[in-house]
């Protein structure tokens, strides 16, 4: 276990649950209650900005993208020539100047890292998972990245090109993977469901059709 | 060519490094956890953080035995403290006057 | 504002020791890829991570490098790659 987000803190942190507390537990509490009394920003400002970040999820942004990226040609070449703006033309606000859609396609398989911290595109997909942040993750991907691959159950064939994209400038990445075989005919809607958080980080493939 | 020949930018600079297998079990946020994470937005959003980069910086400056040995949002809590800090909206004597107490009220609740 | 480079040149990332904070990880400096794709310019973070200006904003190029080049023990496909952005200034021709 590495020393990082997976530390067990499960400190509820409640007036009513005081527990023992890290130093930097208090040192971001403290900061906490000194920036609110100094009016950097209110406690509902505060509030709203934790709702707005908790807001975000897969089903509702980036699996719809992905899923009308698979329906509609005119909008996967509008997500290839700018995928911001694309994506902002179904009411989703990417959050980023420039992201990049990354097309899995027969001889490509797609992959996201972030080795120097934790960048990733939020507001598309909400909170990165531990596992992305942790060191394991960071520091194998780029080296053995079918092997990391393979312990998500993603076996990738021989023949398909691994491409690792380190994300560590101001680009957001997002993985459009492959459309699971025998969906033809299936609503935006239908589709959305067998995206996944982790295929469009690229570590996974689409649901297959038959779990849906 | 291996890596290992050019030196480490910083103690976040591991790739390629060994490491073990990838723990892909799910981490439920603590309140705190979700403070620090939106305070770093809010920095942002009042001018108080310039640029993310002051953010990386701070967590970088932590050093590698401070890096390696802090949680994920233990470092974000020191780096957004740092980052205030150093933008001089807060000083290390008020945030310790008032972790101190925080610590205090939480032992005597 | 004028690229220094274009997609399909082959350059070298930077190889040089900078004491600032910087984001060109140790893995790819001094390493050989292509430019595959010019992106919207950004302040440098050399100067950002201090408060100062970080400008002028500098193109940032996404180059692929080859897996084999990057790490000589690598274990997967000799066609397997990897792409990273990198700022104008950190990048030479070839």
């Amino acid at each position: 276990m590495t020393h990082d987000h997976t530390t067990p803190h499960r400190h509820p942190n409640q007036p009513d649950h005081p527990e023992p507390s890290s130093s930097y537990e208090l040192l971001g509490v403290a900061l906490n209650e000194l920036l609110i009394e100094k009016g950097i920003y209110s406690a509902d400002e505060l509030r709203t900005q934790i709702e707005e970040i908790e807001s975000v999820n897969v089903d509702s942004h980036g699996a719809q993208i992905v899923a009308k990226a698979w329906l509609d040609e005119d909008f996967l070449t509008a997500l290839r020539a700018d995928a911001a703006d694309a994506i902002r033309s179904l009411g989703i606000d990417p959050g980023y100047t420039e992201i990049m859609a990354l097309e899995n396609t027969p001889e490509v398989h797609n992959v996201v890292v972030c080795t120097l911290c934790s960048c990733y595109p939020r507001w598309l997909l909400g909170r990165p998972p531990a596992w992305y942040k942790s060191k394991a993750y960071r520091a194998r991907v780029v080296r053995e990245p079918r092997a990391v691959l393979a312990e998500f159950g993603n076996d990738i064939a021989t023949d398909v090109q691994v491409r690792v994209h380190d994300s560590n400038a101001e680009l957001r990445y997002v993985v459009i993977p492959l459309r699971p075989k025998g969906t033809e005919g299936w609503t935006q809607a239908q589709l959305a469901r067998l995206v996944t958080r982790d295929s469009m980080i690229g570590v996974t493939q689409a649901k297959a059709a038959t779990a849906s | 060519m291996t890596s290992g020949e050019t030196p480490r930018i910083g103690p976040h600079d591991f790739a390629g490094l060994d490491a073990g297998p990838v723990d892909t079990s799910q981490h439920d946020l603590a309140q705190w956890e979700r403070v620090v994470d939106a305070i770093i937005y809010l920095l942002g959003k009042k001018g108080v953080m310039k640029d993310v980069a002051e953010f990386r910086r701070h967590i970088e400056d932590l050093g590698p035995d401070v890096y390696e040995r802090l949680s994920y949002y233990e470092r974000w809590a020191a780096s957004a403290a740092a980052t205030c800090v150093e933008a001089g909206v807060v000083t290390r004597e008020e945030l310790d006057a008032r972790a101190a107490e925080i610590a205090k009220r939480s032992e005597a609740s | 504002m004028s690229a220094r480079f274009e997609v399909g040149q082959s350059v070298r990332i930077g190889d040089r020791t900078e004491p600032r904070h910087h984001r060109v990880p140790a893995y790819v400096k001094g390493r050989e890829g292509i430019v595959v794709c010019l992106c919207h310019p950004q302040g440098l973070p050399e100067e950002l991570a201090y408060r100062e200006s970080g400008e002028p904003k500098q193109t940032i190029y996404r180059v692929r490098v080859s897996q084999p080049h990057l790490w000589s023990s690598y274990q997967g496909e000799a066609h397997d790659n990897l792409e990273i952005e990198i700022h104008e200034s950190w990048l030479d021709p070839l």
